[in-house]
């Protein structure tokens, strides 16, 4: 309910800017604050609607727009998730160790913060030779994506870990030392769903981040079927059709809202390990 | 067998910077089996710190601990004493059922292994607590004093010998504390493990032991050990409101009260 009403609002915003706004935008000294809206850089919404029926190319046979994008859209969610899949495994992994071990905590946290602060256009030439012809085209944009989805979880699985250590005095961590039991014990009934709370948002923010990373890992490697290849190809023909470039942004959304609904799903299930909320 | 022998224990904390906090100090303290001893004192004369010796929470600097012979470490890795807090700390999202089977779940623990045999202790101790209706509440529907009755019963869960509690009562209202207190002394007369109890009131320990030791700050340590004649658990819980109007309970009050506060002259001495 919530969800369609915000998308008309959004069609409403988009139609109602594009009439009030003048055709140039608004350019304040020099700089442009407010976007053009012409109907090159801000199409209708019905041109948006008619240019998804269309077939994509003059070929006979040609596919419609729509099914172009969703197709795209179906690819770059596959990349994602398991993109996103590989970056919690590792995002995990990490915590547990850093969890478990102080001093890997020591020397493993600030490399995993400044693998954040390397640029991805820095990284995605590494990992994406576009001259080795070896291996599956796909493995360097879920690379990317895993890259980019482990670090939100590696911060927060490792916060929500060590959450009982500091939650009143230690005495949580006490009864458990207390039932002479190991620390894998401990971690299994005590640290694992104390997490919980940590964790959920840290999976969404790493699902925000495979997607994003997905798309552009498609862009930068030019790897067919995606998102990414579809706003290079329709940015190269945006003179004739530019009602054509928004798709793949649409195709975008489509995949953010999937991935959340399945994450809304997830928290759903895991209500019980979330403290103020109804049990 | 004696539960626990502490003999010539201290603990020193590092301030970090040079003479650290003397938290206890050549502490001597015998726990006969089935007996309940009180620990009672000012704040910071080092009686949760001595508690959690006993439990091998933490380690004396110097002296020994043993607890049914054996090292504090090894007691406690053989679950040979269950242990309660000021606070239930029971985890939010087990039902009150699943928290009392906690302790028999966890591997290397020597755990109950079958559902059935779990779910059968786990039913009894809840009927012994008077919470068998709750079985399959969650942890936030209850009261404070329920959610510390489920804590004792976990506290129970493993049929230890030795029961290990920190103010346990001491966040509660004076009517439900005087409940739990007498719920206490059934519970020790039906399973006959030895209790060690801190506690801030002179009442409640006078109340519940078979002997009540004062301990004094600055350093930690212990001043006097007041034997309680009032009779077994069995025959407090059957005299109830009858022992706390009780002349013999009154005179072991104002006997505790007073080397309590001699205790405070004596470090005020030492202090100026
Ligand atoms: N982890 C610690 N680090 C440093 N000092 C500590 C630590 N734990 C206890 N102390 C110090 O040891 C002394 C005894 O503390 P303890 O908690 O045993 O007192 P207590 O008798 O239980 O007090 P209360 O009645 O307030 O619970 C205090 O001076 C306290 O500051
Ligand atoms: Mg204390």
């Amino acid at each position: 309910m919530a969800g369609a009403a915000g998308v008309l609002l959004l069609g409403f915003g988009w139609e109602g800017y594009k009439a009030a706004a003048p055709d140039d935008g608004l350019v304040l000294g020099g700089v442009r604050v407010l976007p053009r809206t012409t109907d090159a850089a801000m199409p209708h919404l019905w041109d948006l609607a008619a240019s998804a029926g269309e077939p994509v190319s003059s070929a006979a046979g040609a596919p419609p727009l729509w099914l172009v994008t969703l197709r795209g859209a179906g690819s770059s969610l596959v990349l994602a998730t398991a993109g996103w899949v590989c970056g919690v495994l590792v995002g995990l992994l990490l915590a547990v160790v850093m969890a478990r071990l102080a001093r890997a905590r020591a020397v493993l946290l600030p490399w995993v913060v400044l693998s954040q602060v390397v640029p991805l256009i820095a990284v995605a030439p590494l990992v994406a030779r576009p001259d080795s012809a070896d291996g599956q085209p796909w493995v360097p944009v879920v690379a990317i994506a895993s890259y980019l989805a482990f670090f939100p979880v590696s911060i927060g699985a490792l916060r929500g870990f060590t959450a009982p250590d500091d939650d009143r005095g230690g005495l949580y961590v006490d009864l458990f030392r207390s039932f002479g039991v190991g620390w894998w014990s401990g971690f299994w009934r005590l640290r694992l769903p104390a997490s919980v709370p940590y964790l959920l948002p840290a999976l969404r923010l790493a699902a925000a981040n495979a997607v994003a990373g997905t798309i552009v890992a498609e862009v930068y490697t030019g790897l067919p079927g995606g998102l990414g290849r579809l706003i290079v190809d329709f940015g190269a023909s945006a003179a004739a059709d530019p009602a054509r470039q928004w798709s793949p942004l649409l195709g975008a959304i489509l995949v953010g809202l999937a991935t959340t609904l399945v994450l809304a799903g997830a928290a759903t299930g895991l209500r019980r390990y979330r403290p103020g909320e109804a049990r | 067998m004696t539960a626990v022998v502490v003999s010539g224990a201290g603990r020193v904390f590092d301030g970090g910077s040079g003479a650290g906090t003397v938290a206890l100090t050549d502490v001597d303290l015998t726990v006969g089996e089935g007996e309940l001893v009180s620990l009672i004192g000012p704040s910071g004369c080092g009686k949760s710190t001595l508690l959690r010796l006993i439990a091998d929470l933490d380690a004396p600097t110097s002296g020994s601990v043993a607890v049914f012979g054996k090292t504090a470490e090894r007691a406690r890795k053989d679950q040979d004493y269950g242990i309660a807090f000021q606070q239930a700390g029971l985890l939010p999202w087990r039902s009150v059922r699943a928290n009392v089977e906690l302790p028999m779940q966890l591997r290397g623990a020597g755990g109950l292994s079958g559902r059935a045999e779990r779910a059968a202790r786990s039913a009894e101790l809840l009927a012994l607590v008077g919470l068998t209706d709750f079985a399959d509440h969650r942890p936030h529907q209850l009261s404070g004093g329920m959610q510390q009755r489920v804590a004792i019963a976990r506290a129970l869960a493993r049929s230890p010998r030795l029961l290990l509690m920190d103010e346990p009562f001491g966040a509660l209202d004076e009517m439900t504390r005087e409940r739990l207190q007498d719920e206490l002394l059934r519970i020790r007369a039906a399973t006959g493990a030895a209790v060690v109890f801190v506690t801030h009131s002179i009442a409640e320990a006078v109340y519940l032991s078979d002997r009540v030791v004062v301990m004094s700050p600055r350093p930690g340590r212990v001043v006097a050990t007041l034997d309680v004649p009032l009779g077994g658990p069995a025959d407090r819980v059957a005299r109830g409101i009858g022992l706390r109007e009780d002349p013999a309970y009154f005179e072991r009050v104002s006997a505790v009260r007073e080397v309590l506060h001699s205790g405070d002259a004596a470090s005020d001495r030492v202090s100026s």
